[in-house]
């Protein structure tokens, strides 16, 4: 279930040159999975933005965005205390309920921030959870710390080298000899698919695509998998791997 | 004290409570937004466009921002006749009881007959919609439309296989909109719906390449209003026939100026991408806008500019 509702901007911080973090105070009800979306009206622009939930609580919607275009700019500028029209709950979400034992949880860039809120569930759930985050440049690295003070093992890939593993998330999972049973991923296309020939293991991988509405009307972000065509905002952003079509 | 506004209308026989219809294809088959609100509250459902064969549709990115719209190249992604009938349908009928509106493409003439035949033998099914005017597919629907002689052919054809009002949908990217739909009505239409989605074309200028997948598709939103005002108000004119406008209607105002344009009934489309209860909020502040303009019922309303 999704619902629009009124949201009031109580911080709204920048985390890096360019990726900031946006919390939300309101009605929290309808999100039910880490890694399901938001899609927030902005002045002055005809579609929403769609942006996934990092973190949430009873009251509180944490949103990790990056500035790319006119609407995040927008949201940057945005003051604490202003009000924005929000569709929350949309999208499937990750399963956190999966039967494993120590899940890996594979972010890149601006792909890291849904999984926060999903290690925080598997090890709620008594798991042990390894994270590795990919970057371009160390003044890219953000979250490693919170996802530490999770009680998760972070490991950080940066292509240029600047921090923690030279090159991809492949090669630190590489590196670390990181062993896992299961694994979530979010990140650019090109990493997961990466991940996905760098491992036999089962996971789930969630995707990105330019959408119209956000909750499945407009048929706008439809994609084929082998189990049918699929609507990335309504029976995705995630998908298990052995689904996809690369 | 409350004074009882009117707002039913009836198009060609059909009577609705209100005149706000959801065009197809920013509606699906009612499930999306039924999550949001009542649909029992629509005058109608145009619903998804469908075709003979299940349609995948076009490649993604299918969506582009526009300055007070959107640009769509869905593709008419639909599961195709028979699918629509044994399943969307039935679960439309769960949560929907009022008439509804089936909208049919195709890439021959042979294939609106064949969907519309099959339409035609539904009972929730009142009204035929054939859109001769889809941008979006290579060698299809836009031939239809932008052709007199064509547009008369395939409504011949749908004309021959059904008893259900026909109304058929008509791109505005034609050089005389008029001569169109008189062919479709001579051939026999029972109303005309207008407009389609004007074809369009955004850049994504850091990457060099069209935002589209296909480049080009079809522009909705507020920005086209002012051409689909213009459409309904000539075709109206000229035709003796009625008109269901549709064109960036997104506020009662909208509702009623089209109306006042020549219109019957009004679908609203992008709206409801960018806000779901745009329809439920439209129809329930028309009375308020009637009683600011001084309409008992809607239907004193169309076509009343001369």
């Amino acid at each position: 279930m999704y619902k629009k509702d009124i949201y009031k901007i109580i911080a709204n911080e920048p985390l890096t040159r360019d990726v900031w973090r946006m919390v939300l105070e309101g009605d929290t009800q309808w999100i039910t999975h880490p890694g399901q979306f938001v899609n927030i009206e902005l002045e002055g622009l005809y579609l929403r933005r769609p942006i996934s939930i990092c973190d949430w609580d009873d009251r509180s919607i944490t949103l990790i965005y990056k500035v790319v275009g006119r609407g995040t700019e927008q949201m940057s500028r945005m003051a604490v205390g202003t009000t924005l029209d929000v569709l929350t709950g949309l999208g499937n979400g990750f399963n956190e309920a999966v039967e494993c034992e120590k899940p890996l949880l594979v972010g890149g860039g601006v792909g890291v921030p849904p999984l926060y809120h999903l290690a925080k569930e598997l090890i709620a759930r008594g798991r042990k959870v390894s994270v590795v985050l990919g970057f371009n440049r160390a003044d890219e690295v953000f979250y490693a710390e919170e996802f530490r003070a999770l009680g998760a093992e972070v490991y950080v890939s940066t292509v240029d080298g600047s921090v923690g593993v030279k090159g991809f998330v492949t090669d630190a999972i590489a590196e670390a000899a990181i062993d896992f049973d299961y694994f979530y991923s979010c990140g650019p296309l090109p990493m997961l698919k990466a991940l996905c020939g760098a491992t036999k293991v089962d996971g789930e991988l969630s995707f990105e695509e330019r959408m119209g509405c956000g909750f499945g009307a407009c048929m706008g972000c439809s994609c084929k998998t082998l189990t049918g065509n699929k609507r990335i905002c309504k029976e995705g952003p995630v998908m298990k791997r052995e689904e996809i079509i690369w | 004290m409350e004074k009882k506004f009117d707002l039913s209308v009836e198009l060609c026989g059909v009577r609705l409570d209100n005149p706000v219809v959801p065009a197809s294809g920013t509606f699906g088959f009612g499930r999306e937004h039924n999550e949001f609100y009542d649909i029992n509250v629509l005058g109608s459902i145009s619903v998804k466009g469908t075709t003979r064969e299940a349609r995948f549709g076009n490649p993604t990115p299918r969506i582009a921002e526009c300055r007070s719209g959107l640009i769509n190249s869905v593709g008419l992604q639909n599961p195709g006749v028979d699918a629509v009938i044994e399943h969307e349908l039935p679960e439309l009928r769960k949560i929907f009881r009022k008439p509804i509106i089936a909208n049919i493409s195709g890439f021959s003439v042979e294939e609106y007959a064949e969907c519309c035949a099959k339409m035609d033998k539904q009972e929730q099914v009142e009204i035929l919609e054939v859109n001769v005017s889809c941008p979006n597919v290579h060698n299809g629907g836009m031939s239809f439309g932008t052709q007199p002689e064509m547009a008369a052919e395939v409504t011949r054809a749908v004309k021959a296989v059904t008893t259900k009002p026909v109304f058929i949908k008509l791109s505005p990217n034609v050089t005389d909109i008029v001569a169109i739909a008189k062919a479709c009505e001579e051939a026999g239409a029972d109303g005309i719906c207008l407009i389609n989605t004007l074809l369009g074309m955004r850049i994504d200028t850091l990457r060099r390449k069209p935002v589209i997948a296909n480049k080009m598709g079809g522009f909705s939103g507020p920005a086209v209003f002012p051409v689909a005002v213009r459409m309904v108000y000539q075709v109206s004119k000229a035709c003796h026939i009625p008109v269901m406008g549709c064109g960036g209607v997104e506020s009662a105002s909208d509702v009623i100026e089209m109306m006042m344009a020549g219109a019957t009934a009004v679908q609203v489309g992008a709206a409801n991408l960018k806000n779901p209860y745009a329809c439920k909020e439209i129809i329930e502040a028309l009375p308020a806008e009637m009683q600011r303009l001084g309409i008992e019922s809607l239907r004193d309303i169309i076509g009343i500019i001369d």
